[in-house]
């Protein structure tokens, strides 16, 4: 379980998170939503903790890691699995050696063993037989699916997305969330997706939670969130640029 | 009312130098985490080897055409500063202790701190912006002993050997020179390389590579791990990886030399 409570970040001169109270249950996928700028990958990497609050508490089935050190926060690290927005592959490394990195340097596995894991990882995404080729040889919607093989390598108990389907066509993106499904029914794991693409939030989602200007205004079931007569939440919902979220 | 022009120049002078100090505390600290690091890292001793053969082997063939020609130049200056006030037949030594001292290390560790300087701070740079050091991060894998460690423990070894070459090649130059262009025969060169070695001096030039290799190395990994910004950040970046990485060869050549024959050699 993911308890987080009055986080606060501020980056230069902007309050980005002011305040976010959020709990993750074990086993469930909680969608993140929000207005791009609204602090979601700010909120993700303070859960990876490649980012200090400056207030608030972050505790991880029960253990706080704000205030961790480096060392302990790898420990922590190892349980978790996190698929980037620009997917983050290591040029210098194969598909193979991407998804098997981990399992090599953290794990101290065999060569054969590794080979095994990343062909069976890359099975799941549906690219098998790939371990060769080199990153920049690949589609956005393949180095998403790379990226999510890399984040499951380890068998995590916390997958954390952050925007899984941005820049990509509707139909790898379906893909990309049936991938994100998949995951969550074979792995059991907990997942937080940050995105502001309502198909994929809705598609995805156990729960959902939306930021705005720094805190949670909202938190429910996919039905909920339909059904709300909250402006701020419709606005967002329906897409439309008039209501009380002002853009221009 | 508004600070005068000179208020508002003592500020900026005065936000520069604290800016320079916490600088050099910064790099300082990598240096330090480098240094803690360094056991650990070296247990992936096949990235050392890969960044190895990347900065020794892929410089190899630019030091070398800049050798001979360093050689060549040397035994053409030393033979018109010679001219009527000291024998041609010392020109071999010259041209050796010159190489082996000075414009071996130093030549080599300049050319080297261009060409590794940029790729490192290029590298690391551009996998800062692209959140692949995040990553490394996120799987609990410490980008210092990942990626700085076998960075500048490379290039604090390789520089050495590159130099090795260097030497031999531009004392080759001064050798092809001198015999067929100057009226020295190969055997007065040779003699004169002969009576006047000496192994402190070949020992000073190694020293003084192994520290630029290490100021080459950990300058590069800085700046590539301080970018920010997209691709006009990772630019910016190489160009100081670059900057400051030959000013402080050149700079700590001078510190060298004072250290290894004022107060080592010397005493």
């Amino acid at each position: 379980m993911i308890r987080i409570q009055g986080l606060r970040k501020q980056l230069g001169t902007k309050q980005v998170l002011d305040g976010v109270d959020l709990e993750i249950e074990s086993g469930e996928t909680m969608v993140v939503m929000g207005r791009s700028g609204t602090g979601k990958s700010v909120l993700l990497r303070h859960i990876i903790g490649l980012m200090k609050p400056d207030a608030g508490s972050i505790q991880i089935d029960g253990q706080e890691i704000v205030g961790l050190g480096e060392r302990e926060l790898n420990r922590i690290r190892l349980r978790f699995g996190m698929l980037f927005q620009s997917s983050a592959l290591f040029d210098s490394l194969s598909v193979g050696g991407n998804v098997g990195l981990a399992l090599q340097d953290k794990l101290g596995m065999s060569e054969p063993d590794v080979q095994k894991r990343v062909a069976e990882r890359l099975e799941w995404v549906g690219l098998s037989g790939n371990e060769a080729m080199k990153p920049s040889s690949l589609s956005g919607g393949m180095r998403k699916r790379v990226g999510l093989a890399r984040a499951i390598a380890m068998d995590p108990e916390f997958i954390l997305y952050d925007e899984p389907t941005t820049g990509l066509d509707p139909v790898t993106a379906d893909a990309i969330n049936r991938l994100i499904r998949s995951m969550q029914r074979r792995m059991q794991v907990t997942s937080v997706v940050v995105t502001h693409d309502m198909t994929s939030a809705f598609h995805v989602g156990d729960r959902l939670a939306m930021l705005h200007e720094g805190r949670v205004v909202f938190r429910g079931t996919p039905e909920e969130m339909r059904s709300t007569k909250d402006p701020l939440v419709r606005q967002f919902v329906e897409g439309t640029s008039e209501g009380p979220i002002q853009v221009l | 009312m508004e600070d005068s022009i000179a208020i508002r120049g003592a500020r900026y002078v005065q936000q520069r130098a604290l800016d320079g100090v916490a600088e050099v505390g910064r790099i300082t600290m990598l240096l330090g985490d480098t240094l803690r690091f360094l056991i650990p890292g070296l247990r992936s001793f096949r990235l050392v080897v890969q960044q190895a053969h990347s900065i020794g082997v892929g410089s190899l063939g630019l030091v070398l055409v800049v050798s001979v020609f360093t050689g060549a130049v040397a035994a053409v200056q030393a033979a018109y500063q010679f001219s009527n006030v000291v024998p041609l037949k010392y020109l071999g030594s010259v041209i050796l202790r010159s190489v082996i001292i000075e414009l071996g290390p130093v030549l080599t560790a300049l050319v080297v701190g261009g060409r590794v300087g940029a790729s490192v701070a290029a590298e690391l740079g551009t996998m800062k912006v692209t959140e692949q050091i995040d990553a490394l991060r996120a799987m609990g894998i410490n980008p210092i002993r990942f990626l700085v460690v076998p960075r500048v423990v490379a290039s604090t070894v390789m520089l050495p050997v590159v130099t090795v070459f260097a030497n031999a090649i531009a004392i080759f130059g001064g050798f092809v020179v001198a015999v067929t262009t100057l009226d020295v025969s190969a055997h007065t060169f040779v003699t004169s390389l002969k009576q006047f070695f000496f192994m402190r001096d070949l020992f000073s030039g190694l020293f003084k590579s192994v520290i630029f290799g290490g100021i080459i190395g950990t300058m590069g990994s800085y700046y590539g791990f301080a970018t920010e910004g997209g691709a006009e950040g990772v630019g910016a970046a190489t160009t100081r990886a670059v900057v400051s990485s030959c000013v402080l060869v050149l700079i700590s050549d001078y510190v060298l030399a004072h250290v290894l024959f004022r107060f080592i050699f010397d005493s």
